[in-house]
């Protein structure tokens, strides 16, 4: 067997025999993502489905003014509530979320046929209110456009003539697109789990073998330090990809108790997502894998590798961010970006959309040169002499 | 054999190891003696390749460890200041796994293992994994893995630290065997009744330099000395 051999197998029995590096490995990592996913899927879609069926509580002020509006109000869904001293006040101190005023003249305005006047009282910077005011202007808005239909069929005139425009709203994005939206963090979760899957052999490649003082008799044999590094990187990788491997069929699973239908979405989480998925990312494995040891390689001790690692965790984030924010339309050389590539085909298999070969091999070949790149410069630490030497 | 001519190595400002020569011959065993920070450990790290000098030569069978480091290793069997062996494996594969990167066959490797098994006495260890080992038996198990492609010579740092008293003589005795079968033996060690028990030829190493160089009666000699350990202080003092 060759000297590479011989450390990877040496470092797989190792860590297999390891409880902590398998529940890490084996457990946490593929399993964090897809459960926190099923969480977050099932708080945000609960509380949408939430707020669209129950009744609006609203303070309404002058009510009496305008029985008929509040009563159709009522119909609409609007639970009317007792009025309050200062709306703006107690809006702007979140005692209420928000208040309706109708006008002084409201009554006399609607006898005579003018514009009668009402106000929604309501705090704009606070997020979580945004959708119950959308709610309450389209009641509104319902109102006065059925009212004023009616006025015109009563001068004998068609309702048409006072709706010279009609905005139609055609969302083309497709039950899958939407929920892809949702799922914009899903390939970072991915990422994450397989950096979590080849963490522990990441660090013990160096740092941990420097700190138990087993480095360096390892380097006293006649082996070429780039084979032993070679060795440990197989053995990180394999680690890393039995862990995505685990996660995505933890998707697969999961996919099926996303409550997605309920928003009318529907996301490929399928076998077809499987099995091109895992290919899209191994060699992104190879690239993280052995950044994970260049970086552990610096650290003086584990927990000094244990915190650098964690930091480097984070980068692969800013291309999920990125994307959620500013949903650029992808171009060709996007696929050649490691991280961003696999992000781009990630979100495409999940919407169900096609992936060209170009864009696929593209990220596939430079994502594997980069990682060649970096084992290269990993090489030269390991020639180094202090590499061994811990005091 | 083991040859080291005019031998340097600086860290920053540090002369950790200043135009060092000696030589450690087949069939003897020489004690790199010297107080802690003298340069031993520095210099043992230079003859088994894990440091390049930044002058001398060291040659070890005849062959220069900085142009031949792999060929080097082959012939050298090292017992380094740190030795660490892993936990989750058992003695015996903590052995075999040396063997297989020093290119060993399974049928060698496994003669070799239950020779070194039997003669260093872990024949109730091997089978067992190292995790909470004592001292002395993750020492043997190192020696053991560091010696399982029976090589020509054979270096070791501060043996016997933190070995009891029947462990270092099981271990001298092991060493005395390694002589007697003709290997060449440099151990470095800082204390006296090492060397005196165990050597037949002395290096005393001084703040990098080596400041005397003999048999122990010759040392004896040369500082005026009956007592090996007297002759020690006199000469470490004399260096700069």
């Amino acid at each position: 067997m060759s000297a590479a051999g011989v450390v990877y197998w040496k470092e797989m029995r190792e860590s297999l025999r390891d409880r902590r590096v398998l529940m890490n490995s084996l457990l946490l990592g593929p399993l964090l993502g897809p459960i926190l996913f099923l969480v977050m899927m099932r708080l945000v879609v609960g509380r949408e489905l939430e707020k669209a069926e129950q009744p609006l509580p609203v303070v309404v002020i002058g009510a009496e003014r305008a029985p008929e509006l509040v009563d159709a109000l009522r119909q609409m869904g609007l639970e009317v509530k007792p009025p309050v001293a200062d709306p703006e006040l107690a809006v702007r101190e979140q005692r209420i979320d928000l208040a309706l005023r109708v006008a002084a003249d409201f009554g006399a305005a609607w006898r005579e046929g003018r514009p009668a006047e009402v106000e929604i009282i309501y705090d704009s910077s606070r997020r979580e209110g945004g959708s119950d005011v959308d709610r309450l202007r389209g009641m509104l808005e319902g109102y006065s456009h059925r009212n004023g239909a009616l006025r015109l069929l009563a001068r004998g005139l068609s309702p048409g003539v006072a709706t010279p425009l009609v905005v139609a709203n055609r969302d083309t994005a497709t039950p899958q697109a939407r929920g892809a939206l949702l799922f914009a963090m899903l390939p970072y979760m991915l990422v994450l789990t397989i950096f979590i899957g080849g963490l522990w052999l990441a660090i013990d490649s160096t740092a941990g073998e420097r700190e138990r003082q087993s480095l360096e008799p390892l380097l006293a044999n006649p082996v070429p330090r780039d084979r032993i590094l070679l060795g440990k990187l197989m053995a990180t990788a394999s680690f890393s990809t039995a862990s995505l491997t685990l996660g995505l069929l933890a998707f697969l699973v999961v996919g099926q108790f996303m409550p997605t239908e309920q928003l009318g979405m529907s996301l490929a989480l399928g076998p077809h997502f499987f099995a091109v998925a895992l290919p899209v990312l191994v060699p992104l494995v190879l690239l993280l894998c052995i950044g994970q040891i260049l970086i552990a390689a610096f650290a003086r001790s584990v927990r000094e590798a244990q915190t650098y690692l964690g930091l480097a965790q984070l980068v692969p984030i800013i291309p999920s961010i990125v994307l959620s924010i500013l949903p650029v339309k992808a171009k060709l050389w996007m696929f050649a970006v490691p991280l961003l590539g696999q992000q781009l085909s990630i979100m495409r298999l999940l919407r169900a959309e096609p992936v060209p070969m170009l864009a696929l091999a593209l990220s596939a070949v430079v994502t594997l040169l980069a990682a060649l790149l970096v084992f290269l410069v990993t090489r030269r630490v390991y020639e180094s002499e202090r590499l061994a030497i811990s005091t | 054999m083991i040859e080291v001519q005019g031998l340097h190595k600086s860290f920053g400002a540090k002369h950790a190891v200043d135009n060092v020569s000696f030589s450690a011959r087949d069939g003897e065993i020489t004690g790199l003696l010297g107080p802690n920070g003298a340069g031993k450990t520095t210099t043992l790290r230079m003859l088994y390749t894990l440091m390049k000098p930044d002058a001398g030569s060291v040659r070890v069978d005849g062959r220069d460890a900085v142009l031949e480091p792999l060929a080097v290793r082959r012939t050298i069997g090292v017992l380094p200041d740190s030795r660490g062996i892993y936990k989750r494996l058992t003695a015996r594969e903590n052995i075999e796994y040396f063997a297989a990167l020093q290119g060993m066959d399974e049928a060698a490797t496994r003669s070799s293992c239950d020779a070194l098994i039997a003669t260093l006495g872990m024949q109730d260890i091997a089978g067992r994994r190292t995790e909470g080992f004592s001292q002395g038996e993750r020492v043997k198990t190192a020696i053991a893995r560091a010696l399982v492609h029976a090589p020509r010579n054979v270096l070791l740092d501060e043996p016997t630290n933190g070995l009891d008293v029947m462990a270092t003589r099981a271990l001298r005795d092991f060493l005395r065997s390694l002589k007697a079968a003709g290997r060449c033996v440099l151990l470095s060690t800082h204390l006296m009744q090492e060397v005196a028990a165990l050597c037949d030829r002395i290096v005393i190493i001084a703040h990098g330099r080596v400041v005397a160089d003999g048999t122990p009666d010759e040392l004896r000699a040369l500082a005026g000395e009956s007592q090996l350990e007297e002759a020690f202080v006199k000469l470490i003092g004399e260096a700069p």
